[in-house]
């Protein structure tokens, strides 16, 4: 990518945080608080000490993974925020998986349970790419069904047929026992799921920036008249996007089951998937991009509860704020190619 | 008196009732701003912060009919943000509805936190079932006015879409952009407006969520339904008609798992909750096509490209 498309992009994307933050601004005022000082809160209990980054970048990991899911399918020009689902059937199917290994070593176990929640989420949504294909069924509204259904799915597996009767609170599948859970990156008290949203991120850049699949995708997502006429594999293009975008999804369930809470719950289904649908457009779907908005966002994340404790702003005081960051990063779209700054001399002859 | 499995059917039917309109209201809306060339996909948004806002003016005010009012309010301004961001070039309407999606949800959420606790009053409904002694039958034919709204509504909105020059209009739009430029239309302004009136309804349906049935105002009121109506327009093929008999079709569906539980079938409860939206998938799957596009639509939507 030329250096021009890379600053049009961040400087789009730097225009629409701007005018989200000014009308966060301006919400807020309207409660009699200071936007300057919920903006300081924002940023101290995203990135101000050492605890609140290492909280960042935990929250990141499943974003980047989720993010992947809408944008992976993007560059082949589908719109799948099928995130949600493909992460609970991802969970789901790595409690099934190592709850089946019990005994078994653990580094094997680890990483059968990583393929199959990977496996588990990548079909999920593989099935609304073939659908699209074959069916003409349209993927944004099937991806969507399928997220409620996948939590129906879990809910039902949940409260009856994995149900741990030990666990009182609330209804919790079986644990996956504590041998089989991750560990965290040395010297810190992230887990060790930041390495694979990163790395996901990064493997899906080679494949697109430097493979000649990626670059069909990319034919495909910009014209599909033009890929037909080629006659480029469309449906092993559609159907091989939509499996590795609902893989990484997949994966952030894998992940959120086997470092963080060791069963499955209805705590897996607490909008992972949709943040990273704001993700994905927020980096204008590319997988490099994608890892430093979801270190952002994830910073937004984390701080909803310093908000809430500082200025008794509701939880949902970041669900507005990333609400209004979505309209206007897609309104920013209308900008781009626009100014010429940012457009190497010979085209602008 | 014993009803047995009647009373699962009357529950069903008398569910169906009752559930149904806030899918009729959504896919009345939704089929106004499909047929000007647009997909709002955010009315599941636009349903969450109807219901909220609803509620709380109802609340603070003591009438229910306020609260549908603002209700339907709040669902237009959400509507007319989508309308007017769409307006501009390259925007993708959308990615916009999912975007809106998420900031009605979050605006409810945040502005609803009051209003978990305190009790509103409800929209009155007809008793159809007086003459019955039996206390099912009797709750299955309480009609809200807002289904009797709605049921008058979907004949009129198809009468006015096919019969008026305000229809045709709209329908031009959605059909022939560039032909409705020509005969000197404003295409953006003629969407905005849809949408924005597709927003109206939208929101009028989250009203009847918290101020008739459930009747109360919590964070998971809606689950999706918005969503399941804008799938149901498909499947109603963009007839108004259509989408009154498919919305009670789906509130059928949705009020099975309760039905069944009141006979004491408690098995696989969130299964059967999942019912409406399995049934939403097969239906779009089932008049979907690879070969044309969808039959009926309105040649300018981006879906049924």
């Amino acid at each position: 990518m030329r250096i021009g498309a890379w600053a049009e992009t961040a400087a789009i994307s730097a225009a629409a945080l701007l005018s989200s933050l000014a009308l966060f601004g301006i919400f807020v005022a309207l409660r009699g608080l200071d936007p300057l000082d919920v903006y300081a809160t924002l940023f101290h209990g995203a990135f101000g000490t050492r605890f609140s980054l290492e909280h960042t970048l935990t929250q990141s990991a499943p974003l980047m993974l989720t993010a992947l899911c809408t944008a992976l399918p993007a560059r082949a020009g589908l719109l799948v925020i099928g995130g949600e689902g493909a992460l609970v059937i991802g969970g789901v199917v790595t409690v099934l998986v190592g709850v089946s290994l019990a005994g078994a070593p653990a580094p094997l176990a680890i990483a059968a349970m990583c393929a199959a929640g990977a496996l588990g989420g990548g079909l999920w949504v593989g099935a609304a790419g073939a659908l699209r294909h074959w069916r003409g069924v349209n993927e944004t509204i099937s991806t969507l069904l399928l997220n409620y259904i996948a939590i129906a799915v879990m809910n039902h597996l949940v409260t009856g047929p994995i149900r741990d009767f030990a666990q009182v609170l609330k209804p919790a599948s079986w644990p996956i026992g504590p041998d089989f859970m991750l560990g965290e990156l040395p010297g810190t008290s992230i887990h060790w799921g930041l390495a694979f949203g990163v790395a996901a991120c990064v493997g899906t850049w080679v494949l697109m920036r430097r493979t000649t699949f990626g670059f069909a995708v990319d034919i495909l997502g910009g014209n599909a008249r033009a890929a037909r006429m080629a006659g480029l594999p469309i449906g092993v293009m559609i159907l091989t996007t939509s499996i590795l975008g609902g893989a990484a999804a997949g994966l952030a369930g894998a992940i959120e089951i086997i470092a963080v809470h060791g069963f499955a719950s209805a705590s897996l289904a607490v909008g992972y998937g949709y943040t990273g649908i704001l993700v994905a457009f927020l980096a204008r779907q590319n997988p490099l991009a994608v890892v430093v908005v979801a270190i952002l966002l994830g910073g937004i994340s984390a701080s909803g509860g310093l908000l809430q404790r500082r200025f008794g702003l509701p939880d949902a005081a970041t669900l507005v704020l990333q609400g209004m960051l979505f309209v206007a990063v897609l309104a920013a779209n209308t900008l781009a190619g626009r100014f010429r700054v940012f457009r190497p001399r010979t085209a602008a002859a | 008196m014993e009803l047995g499995w009647w009373g699962v059917l009357i529950a069903v039917a008398g569910g169906a009732v009752r559930v149904s309109v806030p899918y009729l209201f959504v896919s009345l809306g939704e089929t106004l701003t499909e047929r000007s060339g647009r997909v709002n996909l955010g009315l599941e948004g636009t349903l969450v912060l109807g219901a909220m806002s609803g509620y709380g003016v109802a609340y603070l005010s003591g009438s229910p009919w306020l609260g549908v009012l603002v209700a339907g309010s709040a669902g237009a301004a959400l509507g007319l943000v989508h309308g007017l961001v769409c307006n501009l070039p390259r925007v993708n309407d959308i990615a916009v509805g999912i975007a809106l999606f998420l900031l009605g949800t979050g605006l409810a959420f945040y502005l609803g936190k009051p209003f978990i606790q305190p009790v509103a009053p409800r929209l009155p409904h007809l008793e159809l079932g007086a003459w019955s002694a039996s206390p099912p039958v009797r709750a299955a034919l309480e009609i809200n006015a807002l289904f009797v709204v709605g049921a008058l509504l979907a004949p009129l909105l198809g009468w006015a879409l096919f019969n008026t020059r305000w229809g045709l209009v709209v329908r031009t739009v959605g059909d022939n952009a560039d032909a409705a430029r020509a005969l000197g239309y404003s295409v953006r302004g003629v969407r905005a407006a849809s949408t924005t009136a597709g927003g109206f309804l939208a929101g009028v349906g989250g009203s009847f969520l918290s101020l008739y049935y459930p009747g109360t105002w919590n964070e998971g009121l809606s689950s999706g339904q918005g969503l399941m109506a804008i799938a149901l327009v498909i499947f109603a093929r963009w007839s108004p008609l259509r989408c009154f008999w498919v919305s009670l079709l789906f509130g059928g569906a949705t009020a099975l798992g309760p039905a069944l539980q009141s006979v004491g079938i408690t098995a696989h409860y969130y299964l059967l909750n999942a019912a409406p939206y399995v049934l939403t998938l097969t239906l779009l799957i089932w008049s979907s096509s690879p070969r044309h596009l969808l039959v009926g639509a309105p040649s300018e939507l981006t879906i049924s490209r």
